[in-house]
Formats: structure tokens, sequence, C-alpha cells
């Protein structure tokens, strides 16, 4: 079973069809117990980034994604809960995050559109890891004004090209985060997300029909 | 860099797709939710869905298609026709929906765009703007309720006008290039263009493949709205997009 944690910030419907959708059961929760025996997490989140600090630790559910991350259990971040396992985010004042990976939080900056919104081409920094396994860099779909700066260029997964590169895609053991959503980027999106439930064990254990 | 986009429109009423359809293949040709399954199988970036519904109980049955539509497809979908309130919003993006369309609201009670922005975000809010030229001024006038109504606003200023209150993007339909099949309207859709910051998405006038990679190259357009031509299978979005990789436009 799949936790997708539900700490208020947005629209979690898609992402829990996405899972059920590749075969694997789906739980929308707030409830620790449920998380913390679930076979893989998923932190999803729309919103600023100050606010799910504030609803995340209101619930305890801070603490809960740390301990599920230290469980060694797969998680995922998707867009602002990508954000959210870095050090600190500088929107709307500073705020610190989950600090699960070494790295800021930033506004884009420059002369172009902002947000970053649409699909842009992903390239590879780590074409061997386990969550690009059998995939060719292609489109996915984003929507953000704020982009992480890793700490450590060893959590780098896959960058786009926006004025600049941008961090598109961060693992590090079995924590990983995408900064687009994949449950809206087409069959690419499937694909990786898919290789994400993979590492759960659990494949096939929901009968798609 | 951002690819451009192919956006098919369906125009739906009571729960049912209205304008004709012509795919093979399908089990039921008036179902929004499959329809929107299939232009996502084949390659659109993004769908719109205008609720053309006049009954309380004809948009009640939309939240279900939104509901339906957001199990089944894999690319964001924008929902409008007849959004007047936040609550009205807020229970489209609930069941699924990623952005809200707005248009005569938007011109009738501006602040309905800074408000949906506030509370959503910007990235979820786009504004339809309809405009007609209006040789008298030389330039474009915005029209409401479905283009049958002059407001005596010049398109231009409430495209900056609404991109201040906080719309993510503009979805531009000109009426005089709507159901001609000339191509988009290349002068108004360039003007808007430059005018703002945000994206631009074409609309009215696509009939023949040459016209996408027109409104792209020629006027900056963020991305292309089409409904008739993409129904009747006049072209398929796949043959759309080869076409625009071969003249060198970014595409997924």
């Amino acid at each position: 079973m799949i936790a997708i944690i539900d700490y208020g910030m947005g629209n979690l419907h898609s992402v829990s069809k996405a899972v059920e959708r590749l075969g694997y059961n789906a739980v929308v929760t707030a409830d620790p117990a449920v998380i913390a025996e679930a076979d893989g997490a998923i932190l999803p989140g729309v919103g600023a980034f100050g606010d799910a600090m504030e609803n995340l630790r209101e619930t305890g559910l801070d603490a809960v994604t740390k301990a599920y991350a230290g469980s060694g259990k797969p998680l995922l971040g998707i867009c602002l809960g990508m954000q959210l396992l870095f050090d600190k985010s500088e929107e709307y004042g500073s705020h610190e995050g989950l600090g699960l990976l070494p790295g800021e939080v930033t506004r884009f900056s420059g002369d172009f559109k902002i947000p970053h919104m649409g699909w842009n081409k992903l390239q590879f920094r780590q074409a061997d890891s386990p969550l690009l396994e059998g995939l060719e860099e292609g489109h996915v779909y984003f929507v953000h004004s704020f982009h992480v700066k890793t700490g450590q260029a060893g959590d780098l997964l896959a960058t786009c090209d926006y004025y600049g590169d941008v961090t598109a895609i961060v693992g590090r053991e079995s924590l990983f985060g995408m900064q687009f959503h994949p449950e809206k980027s087409g069959e690419l999106g499937m694909k990786l997300l898919g290789n994400f439930l993979r590492l759960t064990g659990r494949e096939g254990e929901a009968h798609v029909s | 860099m951002l690819a451009k986009r192919i956006i098919p429109c369906l125009d739906v009423k009571d729960g049912r797709v209205v304008k004709g359809v012509n795919f093979v293949n399908l089990r039921d040709a008036g179902d929004p939710v499959e329809l929107a399954a299939t232009y996502d199988r084949e390659g659109a970036d993004e769908l719109v869905f205008l609720d053309i519904s006049a009954s309380v109980e004809g948009r009640a049955t939309m939240i279900e298609v939104v509901k339906r539509t957001a199990g089944e497809i894999t690319i964001p979908f924008t929902v409008g026709g007849g959004i007047s309130h936040v609550d009205d919003m807020k229970r489209l993006l609930r069941a699924g929906a990623d952005k809200i369309g707005i248009n005569t609201a938007a011109v009738r009670n501006p602040a309905l765009v800074s408000e949906g922005a506030r509370k959503f975000g910007s990235q979820c809010i786009v504004v339809a703007i309809d405009a007609r030229y209006n040789p008298e001024w030389g330039e474009w006038e915005v029209y409401t309720h479905g283009g049958r109504q002059s407001t005596g606003i010049r398109a231009l200023e409430w495209a900056s006008d609404i991109q201040k209150l906080g719309a993510g993007e503009i979805l531009l339909t000109s009426m005089d290039a709507d159901g001609t099949k000339d191509g988009f309207d290349i002068a108004l859709t360039k003007a808007v263009s430059e005018r703002v910051g945000i994206p631009v998405i074409a609309s009215g006038g696509a009939g023949s493949i040459n016209h996408f990679g027109e409104v792209f190259s020629e006027a900056n357009a963020d991305a292309a709205l089409a409904a008739t031509i993409f129904h009747y299978k006049e072209m398929t979005i796949a043959e759309v997009k080869d076409d625009l990789r071969a003249k060198g436009v970014e595409v997924r």
C-alpha cells in the first residue's frame, strides 16, 4: 500500500488515481500509523512553502515524514513536496524545511515568464539511477515559481533548461523528489512514477481493471 | 526551453460533448471523459472543457465529469464556462481540474481574478478574452457572453489589467478568425503576446496544419487551441506536432 500524505495542501485525487492505475493500492491519509505501515509514501503539495511546513508541524506529520525517510522505505516528494525535503526556502520570508537533503529553495529571477509553467525536457544527470531505468529523456509538466539549489551534486538525478539549469529530479538512496507533476506528465510521467513505485516491491498488488 | 502546447477544446453541455466528433473506435462519442482520454493518448498537451450547460443540474454534472476525467487522463486540464465565484473554482479544483477559465465573470467583476489567484495560485487562473477588431479604434475590443456582447473595453489594456490582477494565462479567442478556418489571428495574438508576460493561448481560425506553425513563429503564442479540426479528424495532433518539429518548433 502506498500512503499519500494528506496535510491539507492541494488536490491529491490525481496522484492517488495515477498510483492506482499503475497497479498499487493508494491511501490518502494523515494517520501516522497508516503512513508508518505503508510500503511507499508520497509527499505531494501545491501552494506556499511556509504554509505547508506550518501544516506539517501542526499535524505532527513533519516528524512522521522524517521518520519514514529514516526507515529506508521509498519516499517521493512531488512539486512543493520535493522542495520541502530540503533545508530551507526563501519563499515569502525564510522558512526551515524538513532538512532531509542539503540545499535550499530560491525564487526564479530574471526577465522571463514566471512561473515556469508547461512542458520542459528532462536531461538525465545520472541515467543509472533506478528511477530513470529504461527511460529516455522527454518532456514533463512543470508549474513552479521557486526552484531547488541542491547542496550536493550527487543528489541531482535530472535537470531541465529554463534560463539555466533547473533541478527536476533528486534522489538519495530511497528518498526521491520530482519538481514536475509526474501524474500530469503523460506517458513519461507515468513511467517515472512507475519506477518509483516498483522500489516498494509491491508491483501488481492491486487489480487494474 | 518550454515546448509549444497543442490544446483541444471540448464543449460540454449537461455532461455531454456537443460539437460533433468523428473519432472511430469510440464507444461513446458524446462522453467527454472518453474523448479526453483519446486526446491524451494522441499527444494533446492539455485539454480545455467549456461547460455550456445553462441549468444548475447541468453544472452539477460537470463536477462529475471533472472527477472522472482527473482519474483517467495524465495531462493538465482547464474547466471554463459559467464560473462566477471562488466557491465554483474551489469545487472544480477539488474535483481535480488543474486550471479554471473565466471570461464574462472577470469582466463583470475583475476582483474575481485576484481573489482566485490569491486563494489558489496564479497558475490556476486562466482568463479567456474574446476579442474583435474595432475599426473605429484601430484595435481590438473585448466581447462577453460567448462573443455576443460588446463591452467598450480595449483588449490590449484588459490583457495588461488581468495580468496585474494575477491571471496566470490568457486564452485569447479572435471573434474575427473563429469559424473561418483561415488561420489564427496573427496580429491580435502578436499584439497581446508582446503586451503581457504571461503565456498566451491562441484560439480561433485553425484550419490547416500550417496555421499552427504561423501562430508560434509569427505571433509568439505559447499554445494553440482548436476544436473542430481535431474533432472531425481533419488532422491529428501527431500530424500537427510532426509538422512543427520539422519547422524547428519545440514540441513534446
